[in-house]
C-alpha cells in the first residue's frame, strides 16, 4: 500500500522535453499548485489544481507511475475524507449552514463537499510533487541543489543515497535470504515475536551500510575529495526559453489565484446543485 | 526475464558438484531452489522425495545448509557461540543438544577459542569459518557453499579444499557454487557448467573442465596445466590433464622416470 | 627515477599494538609494473592505503619511516592533494562509485579538484577511452557487471591523471573472463600510457605476466623482491605461502626431477613451448 505511495517518487529513466524542463521552475510550478491548494477552500478551484499537473505527466509518459502515486495515497486521501465527514457530524463547530442535528441531505452535500475539499488537497499534494518527482531526474534534482547554493555535502548525500537504493534492497532480500536458511521464520508466533525476528535481518543490514559507508569515504578521500572549495561540474544547468514559459505561466496561476481569492467568491458545489 | 530455463538436474547423496559459469550464469538461483528460497515456475524440484513448493524453507534447511558468500550478511549476534547455536535455537533443539552441537561445530572449525569474542571483531577468514560453523552446526545432509573462495588466499583455499574433502567422506552431499577454474581443478568432482540460464555441460572435471567449446560457451577459462597440454597432444600427453597431480604424472610417464 | 621511495615504513593503527607494517623499504621507478603478493594479513593492503595518504590522514595510527609518492612526502600532504598523483582502485566495484551515471563517476575527482568544464569533458572522454567502456558513458552504475563496474573505478581514477595507479585486489569479485579484461587494460595503460602500476594480488598465473617485478610480503615486511620469474620459481615464494602459478610449480616439478625446463614460465603458452623443447630433446 505505502510502498506504491515511494513508487510515485522513483525516478524512471525516460527522457522527455518534461524531464529536460529546469528542475527549479518545475519546483516552482509545483510549489504554486500547492500555494493555490492551501489558498482555496472551495471544491472546484481545488478541483483545477488537481488536474493541472496532468498534461505535464501525460507528455512525459510518466502517466502509470503517476496514476500508482495517487493509489499509494488512496488509504491516507480516504481517511481524510471519512474523519473529515464524521467529526464534524458528531462534533459540529464551525461552518455555516452546519446546525445540528443533520439530517437533510443539503446539510450531509455540505460535510461531503468539505470533506472532499480537504482530501483534494492531500491528493493536489501528493499529485503535484509526485508529478515532479517522476520528471526529475535525481541527478538533475542534485544539480538544482547544488547551482541553488545548497552545499555540496548534502546534493551529493543526497545522490548516493539514492544511487545505492537499489544495492540496499537487494542487500536487505539477500540477508533475509540468508537468515531464513537458518531457520528464521519472519511469519511465526504473536507480534512480539514477529517484530524480533527482524533483528537478524536488522542488524547485519545496519552493520554493513556502515562498513559500506566506511568504504566509500576511503574512495571519496582518494578522489580528491575535499580538494578545493570550489568545486566545479561537468554540467551546468541553464535556463532556455521554455523554462522561462514555464516560470511566466507560473507566476501568472500565482497572480489568478490571488486574484479570484480576493476578488471573486467562488460558490461551492452545493451551492450550484441547491440554489 | 527467465533466470533458468529448462534445467533438469539429479545429485545422489554424498556426491560433490561444481556448479559453475560466469557470474549471471543463473548458478546461484539454481542452488537457491534447492532449499526453497526460490520456487520454480514451471517444473518441480525435489529434495528427498520432498517436492520444494510444499515445505517451508525452514524445514528444507534441516536438510540443506546454505553458506552465503558474504559472511556479513548472516552475522548479528554478541558473541561467536551464540552466532553457532542461532539456527539450532530456529529448528528447536533443547539446550542440551544445542551446547553439544556448537562444541562440536567450534572445534571442527578451529573457533574455540573465539567462542565468546563478538563476531564483528574477527578477521574476514575467521568470520567466513563463523558462518560455516553456523551451518554445519545443524548437520545437515547437503551443505551447499556459494562462492566459497573469493578473497582467499593460496593456504586459506587449501584448507578449504582438504574440509570438503573431510566433510564429504563424512557422507555429505557437498555443492559449491564458483567460478574459481584452478579450484575446482585441484578438487576434481563433478562439474555442472551453465551458461545463460542452461546446462551446457555436466560431467567429471577432467572431462567437463578440458572440453575447450563447452568452457567457451560457459565463458569460463581452462584450468592452466590444460592449456598448457593444449597444444601437446601430438607428443603424446593426455588431454584430460586439469591439475598438477595428473600433469606430474602425465609428463613423468612420459619421459619413463619414476615418481 | 623512483615514483614511490619507501624507506624503514613501521605503521600500528589505532588501538592496536603490534605493527602492520615492519620496517619496509621499497623504490618504485616511474613506469614500472610492480605485482605485490603474499598470504591473507601481510600488510599488503596497509602498504597500498599508505600510498596515498589514507594512512596516516583518514586512519589516523602511528607511522614512522619515510614514504614519498611522485616526490611528496605523504605524512605532510592531505590525501586530496596526493589524490592528483596517485590513484587507488578497491577490491569492491559497488563501494567506489557514487554518482547516477557512468560519466558523473568518471568526472567525480576532477570536479572536486575544481577543474575547468572544458576540461573535465575531454578527460572524462579520453578516460573512458583508455578503459574501453566509452559505451558505458550513460549508463547507472547499479546496471553494470562487476568487471564494468572495476573499469569505471579505472576510469575515474585515470581521468586525474596520476603517475600511480595502486590497484588492491582489483579482480576478487570478478570472474576469470573479467579479471582478465582487468588486467589487459591495466597492462595497456602501463604499456601505452607510461603509468606507474603497483598491483595487489593473488591470481597470480593470470597477473604475472604483466609485471616487471614482484614484492612478495608476509607478516608485514618485504620478504622478496626481484624478477617475477625468479620470485615465483623460489623456494622462499612457495615456503610464505604464495599462490605461485601452476606453469611454474611445474616446472619446478620437473627440474626436481632432473627435467630442465630451460627457463620460467609466466603464461601458458611459454610453458608449453619449454615443455615441448623439454620433451623433444629429451627422445632425442
Amino acid at each position: 500500500m505505502s510502498v506504491s505511495l515511494f513508487d510515485g517518487f522513483r525516478f524512471r529513466v525516460v527522457s522527455s522535453p518534461i524531464h529536460r524542463l529546469d528542475p527549479r521552475v518545475k519546483f516552482l510550478f509545483v510549489s504554486v499548485l500547492f500555494v493555490g491548494a492551501v489558498l482555496f477552500s472551495e471544491l472546484i478551484p481545488l478541483l483545477v489544481l488537481f488536474l493541472a499537473p496532468i498534461p505535464l505527466v501525460v507528455l512525459a509518459g510518466v502517466r502509470r507511475e503517476w496514476a500508482r502515486s495517487l493509489r499509494g495515497a488512496a488509504f491516507f486521501a480516504a481517511f481524510i475524507f471519512i474523519f473529515n465527514f464524521i467529526f464534524p457530524y458528531f462534533f459540529p463547530t464551525a461552518g455555516p449552514g452546519i446546525e445540528p442535528p443533520i439530517d437533510t441531505p443539503m446539510e450531509y452535500a455540505v460535510l461531503a463537499e468539505r470533506a472532499l475539499v480537504m482530501t483534494l488537497r492531500l491528493l493536489v499534494l501528493v499529485g503535484s510533487f509526485s508529478a515532479f518527482f517522476l520528471t526529475t531526474s535525481p541527478d538533475h534534482l542534485s544539480l538544482a541543489l547544488e547551482q541553488s547554493r545548497v552545499p555540496y555535502e548534502l546534493c551529493f548525500a543526497f545522490t548516493t543515497a539514492v544511487r545505492f537504493v537499489p544495492v540496499l534492497a537487494e542487500e536487505a532480500q539477500t540477508i533475509t535470504d540468508a537468515q531464513r536458511a537458518r531457520g528464521l521464520e519472519l511469519e511465526k508466533g504473536n507480534f512480539l515475536r514477529r517484530v524480533r525476528n527482524y533483528i537478524p535481518i536488522l542488524i547485519p543490514l545496519i552493520v554493513n551500510a556502515i562498513r559500506r559507508s566506511l568504504e566509500l569515504a576511503e574512495a571519496m578521500e582518494s578522489r580528491a575529495w575535499g580538494a578545493t572549495e570550489n568545486r566545479t561540474n561537468l554540467y551546468v544547468l541553464r535556463m532556455r526559453r521554455v523554462d522561462y514559459t514555464l516560470l511566466l505561466v507560473s507566476a501568472l496561476v500565482l497572480a489568478a489565484a490571488v486574484y479570484v481569492k480576493l476578488a471573486i467568491p467562488v460558490p461551492s458545489v452545493v451551492s450550484l446543485l441547491y440554489p | 526475464m527467465e533466470a533458468l530455463r529448462g534445467v533438469s538436474l539429479t545429485v545422489r547423496g554424498g556426491e560433490f558438484v561444481a556448479v559453475m559459469g560466469q557470474n549471471g550464469a543463473g548458478k546461484t538461483t539454481l542452488v537457491k531452489l534447492f532449499n526453497g528460497l526460490l520456487k520454480p515456475t514451471r517444473g518441480s524440484v525435489l529434495v528427498d522425495g520432498v517436492d520444494t513448493r510444499e515445505v517451508s524453507v525452514a524445514r528444507l534447511s534441516r536438510r540443506v545448509g546454505f553458506v552465503f558468500q558474504n559472511p556479513d550478511h548472516q552475522l548479528f549476534c554478541e558473541t561467536v557461540e551464540e552466532e553457532v547455536a542461532f539456527a539450532l535455537r530456529n529448528f528447536g533443539l533443547d539446550q542440551e543438544a544445542v551446547r553439544e552441537r556448537v562444541e562440536w561445530a567450534l572445534s571442527l572449525l578451529d573457533l574455540t577459542r573465539y567462542r565468546e569474542a563478538s563476531p564483528f571483531m574477527l578477521s574476514g577468514g575467521e568470520r567466513k569459518r563463523v558462518a560455516l560453523a553456523s551451518v554445519l552446526a545443524w548437520d545437515p545432509e547437503v551443505v551447499i557453499l556459494d562462492e566459497p573462495t573469493i578473497g582467499q588466499d593460496y593456504g586459506q583455499k587449501e584448507k578449504l579444499r582438504r574440509f570438503i574433502r573431510q566433510i564429504g567422506a563424512q557422507g555429505k552431499t557437498v555443492i559449491i557454487v564458483t567460478h574459481d577454474i584452478e579450484f575446482v581443478a585441484d578438487c576434481a568432482p563433478r562439474v555442472v557448467l551453465m551458461a545463460e540460464g542452461r546446462i551446457v555441460g555436466d560431467g567429471g572435471a577432467r572431462e567437463v573442465l578440458t572440453d575447450r567449446a563447452l568452457v567457451e560457451r560457459a565463458s569460463l577459462v581452462l584450468p592452466q596445466v590444460t592449456q598448457i597440454f593444449l597444444g601437446l597432444r601430438d607428443l603424446g600427453l593426455p588431454g584430460d590433464v586439469i591439475n598438477l597431480r595428473d600433469a606430474e604424472r602425465a609428463v613423468l610417464g612420459l619421459l619413463g622416470v619414476g615418481s | 627515477m623512483a615514483v614511490i621511495a619507501a624507506r624503514g615504513l613501521t605503521y600500528t593503527y589505532p588501538g592496536r599494538e603490534e605493527p602492520s607494517l615492519r620496517n619496509v623499504s621499497i623504490t618504485v621507478d616511474k613506469g614500472e609494473f610492480v605485482l605485490l603478493t603474499g598470504p591473507s594479513g601481510c600488510g599488503k593492503t596497509t602498504l597500498c592505503r599508505c600510498l596515498n595518504g589514507l594512512i596516516p590522514h583518514f586512519y589516523g595510527g602511528r607511522l614512522e619511516g619515510d614514504l614519498a609518492v611522485a616526490g611528496l612526502e605523504v605524512a605532510e600532504h592531505p590525501t586530496s592533494g596526493l589524490a592528483r598523483h596517485v590513484g587507488l582502485v578497491f577490491q569492491n566495484p559497488e563501494n567506489q562509485l557514487f554518482a547516477l551515471s557512468v560519466e558523473k563517476d568518471v568526472a567525480f575527482g576532477l570536479e572536486n579538484l575544481g577543474t575547468p568544464r572544458e576540461r573535465i569533458r575531454e578527460r572524462v572522454d579520453w578516460a573512458l577511452k583508455m578503459a574501453g567502456i566509452e559505451d558505458l558513458r550513460e549508463r547507472a552504475p547499479h546496471e553494470l557487471s562487476g568487471g564494468q563496474q572495476q573499469r569505471v573505478a579505472i576510469a575515474s581514477v585515470l581521468a586525474m591523471g596520476p603517475e600511480v595507479v595502486v590497484l588492491d585486489e582489483p579482480t576478487s569479485f570478478l570472474d576469470p573472463l573479467g579479471a582478465q579484461t582487468i588486467f589487459e587494460v591495466i597492462g595497456g595503460l602501463n604499456e601505452r600510457l607510461g603509468v606507474t602500476v603497483v598491483l595487489v594480488e593473488h591470481r597470480l598465473d593470470l597477473a604475472s605476466r604483466y609485471a616487471d617485478r614482484v614484492i612478495v610480503m608476509d607478516g608485514g615486511t618485504v620478504v622478496m623482491e626481484g624478477d617475477p620469474r625468479q620470485v615465483l620459481a623460489s623456494e622462499r615464494a612457495r615456503l610464505v605461502g604464495v599462490g605461485v602459478p601452476k606453469a611454474v610449480r611445474l616446472c619446478r616439478f620437473l627440474k626436481e626431477r632432473g627435467v630442465s625446463l630451460g627457463g620460467v614460465p609466466v603464461t601458458s603458452a611459454e610453458a608449453s613451448k619449454l615443455l615441448e623443447e623439454a620433451l623433444v630433446t629429451d627422445r632425442c
